[in-house]
């Protein structure tokens, strides 16, 4: 289970990145989504992969990390509003300029 | 109650945005009395806390009271107090300046920079380095919404460019929190560094989860790669936008004073980890954007650029472990932040005046505003450095803490070559904003200052003065946070308690 949460991440991450790289605000969007995605996952697996345990510290049972999963769901409500804030901004900049390049040229 | 002096500086900004998005309704006079009596408490309740921090140790508020490791924290030692004391001033000139007329331009200005105030103290006061995450969050979401005030294409460009860097840097900022829990199991800060103290030979993950967070906080304080955004953002905002700008390059250059003096240089395993490469980076940012100042079409992209060069001069300081030199710091990053938002007030100023001309390094109209030349004047000889202001003396501890350094001949030459650069940038182009007349444009426009603009400009430019003035109590100030900041053994009994030796901890697979 490692080695696929590991290969998902390095994927997502690797499109996150090449999305970003690409001169169009829309998948520049795209790619930043992507790559939250890739460093939630991350988060999510610095508390150590369990299979069937609860959050919970009980005596004799098995339990995973409560606390990676409280910083993934901040990440993930943060992530979300820098996202929303970001596409307003796309949408904002190709209203403005008539084109959706990341260096949003002047109306000619 | 003064227990809770440490939660003030966050809580009455926040309040204060509360009310204003409450209070929508009542118009503008509101929210701006609301704003300003935030503004005032803040820095009542900043000198306060400044007060309490310097008679010695250091102030740890334990949210909800749950101790640390385990809870949050806000550690408050003599470093935090001054930011936070010289966040509330720069704030409170901000919103001084932006009551004149500059918040009708967008909607939700006051709350908006109400929470970045929030986000700025926070920064400074935390001790959990995740919440310091959450802190930069809360200021950077308020800045990206506040660069765009006021609309217009180059600020959207700017906006879109600075949103998307600082969104890459919050993935790489997490990635650093995972690697950094996952192999030490902890994030408050005095935690990590006991942590960092006991790791075995293995630590190849830890070193670069460090080396990463302190990447994040150099693009925050535009170390040279990552610099390129700084002139274009600072330069599209709105002046007193700017002007609150100025303090967040500070808010990444004093995390990594904090993380390197508190965690990262008492540990084997990561003490030379700024050693090297920082030295040359900053020195290039400083000859860099002493380039840029010289190349500048307006005043505040001038502006934009000596930000960048206090920015690398602090970075410069920051290689150097000795107390002496981290207290020379301090004061030089006080007025440099003031007298940087000082100019960008003052561009926004002459641009007003000069019609279309805007503060284009050309000749113009007559300005008939002789307070508002002295303004600049002061301000730039404070910030090239020039003798009776607090610049120069900045600059001179500065130089004399270097002097027993090794590669004191490479800093002294860059600093004192970027110095008569800036020198050259202002001198030449403050002579034709305000004395070189053209006989083919028209009149200066006429407009009243107003009471606002004049507190807030006298708030900022006055610094230049009175550090001079009161250079040694200033001084010895800064000394004494200098020191505190590098005796890391009080700062982690303090925030840990009698906890650090009983915490019980599972061993990581």
């Amino acid at each position: 289970m490692e080695a696929l949460l590991a290969i998902a991440i390095g994927l997502l991450t690797a499109c996150g990145v090449f999305l970003m790289l690409r001169p169009r605000t829309f998948s520049l969007v795209l790619g930043l989504t992507l790559l939250s995605y890739a460093v939630n996952l991350f988060l999510f697996a610095s508390g150590r992969l369990q299979m069937d345990a609860p959050p919970l510290i009980r005596d004799g049972a098995s339990y995973t990390d409560p606390l990676p999963q409280a910083l993934v769901l901040t990440a993930i409500v943060i992530g979300f509003g820098m996202t929303a804030y970001l596409v307003m901004l796309a949408l904002r900049a190709l209203g403005e300029s008539g084109d959706d390049h990341v260096d949003a040229k002047e109306k000619s | 109650m003064s227990q809770h002096a440490a939660i003030l500086p966050i809580l009455i900004p926040f309040a204060a945005a509360l009310l204003q998005m409450a209070a929508k309704g009542f118009g503008i006079a509101t929210q701006r009395a609301i704003g300003l009596v935030a503004a005032l408490l803040g820095v009542c309740a900043a000198s306060w806390l400044v007060w309490q921090a310097d008679t010695g140790g250091v102030l740890v508020y334990a949210l909800g009271n749950w101790a640390a490791p385990f809870g949050i924290v806000l550690a408050v030692d003599r470093l935090a107090a001054m930011m936070v004391l010289l966040t509330a001033l720069l704030s409170a000139a901000a919103l001084l300046y932006a009551s004149a007329g500059f918040d009708q331009r967008g909607r939700h200005f006051h709350p908006l920079i109400q929470l970045q105030v929030v986000g700025l103290q926070g920064a400074f006061l935390t001790g959990d380095l995740f919440n310091l995450f959450v802190f930069f969050e809360v200021m950077l979401l308020a800045s990206y919404v506040l660069l765009a005030h006021g609309g217009g294409l180059a600020r959207t460009r700017a906006g879109l460019a600075y949103v998307v860097l600082n969104l890459a840097g919050s993935a790489l900022f997490l990635i650093a929190l995972g690697m950094l829990y996952g192999t030490l199991g902890t994030l408050n800060l005095a935690d990590v560094a006991l942590r960092l103290q006991t790791l075995d030979d293995n630590h190849a993950l830890a070193r670069l989860a460090c080396i990463s967070l302190i990447a994040v906080f150099a693009l925050k304080a535009a170390l040279l790669p990552l610099s390129f955004w700084l002139p274009q953002a600072y330069a599209a905002a709105g002046a007193p936008v700017a002007a609150l700008f100025v303090i967040m390059t500070k808010v990444g250059i004093v995390s990594i004073m904090r993380v390197q003096a508190i965690a990262f240089a008492p540990a084997t395993a990561t003490a030379d980890l700024l050693e090297g490469w920082l030295l040359p980076l900053a020195l290039a940012t400083v000859l860099f954007a002493a380039l840029g100042a010289l190349a500048a079409p307006r005043l505040r992209d001038l502006t934009a650029w000596l930000v960048l060069v206090s920015a690398g001069t602090l970075l410069i300081a920051l290689v150097f472990p000795q107390a002496q030199v981290s207290a020379a710091a301090l004061y030089y990053l006080l007025q440099s932040t003031f007298v940087a938002a000082a100019l960008f007030l003052v561009a926004a100023l002459v641009a007003e005046r000069r019609g279309a001309l805007s503060d284009l390094f050309q000749s113009g109209p007559r300005l008939h505003a002789p307070w508002l030349a002295l303004a600049f004047l002061l301000a730039a000889a404070s910030a090239v450095g020039l003798p009776p202001f607090a610049g120069f003396l900045g600059k001179l501890m500065l130089l004399s803490a270097l002097r027993d350094s090794g590669q004191a001949a490479a800093i002294w030459f860059v600093l004192l070559f970027a110095g008569l650069l800036l020198m050259l940038a202002l001198a030449k182009n403050g002579g034709r904003l305000f004395w070189e007349r053209s006989p083919h444009h028209p009149h200066a426009i006429a407009v009243p200052i107003g009471w606002h603009r004049a507190i807030a400009v006298t708030l900022l430019v006055s610094p230049a003065l009175l550090l001079a003035l009161f250079a040694r109590p200033v001084a010895d100030y800064a000394a004494r946070a200098a020191t505190q900041l590098h005796q890391p053994h009080a700062y982690i009994a303090a925030v840990l308690g009698e906890y650090h030796v009983t915490v019980q901890r599972e061993s990581r697979p």
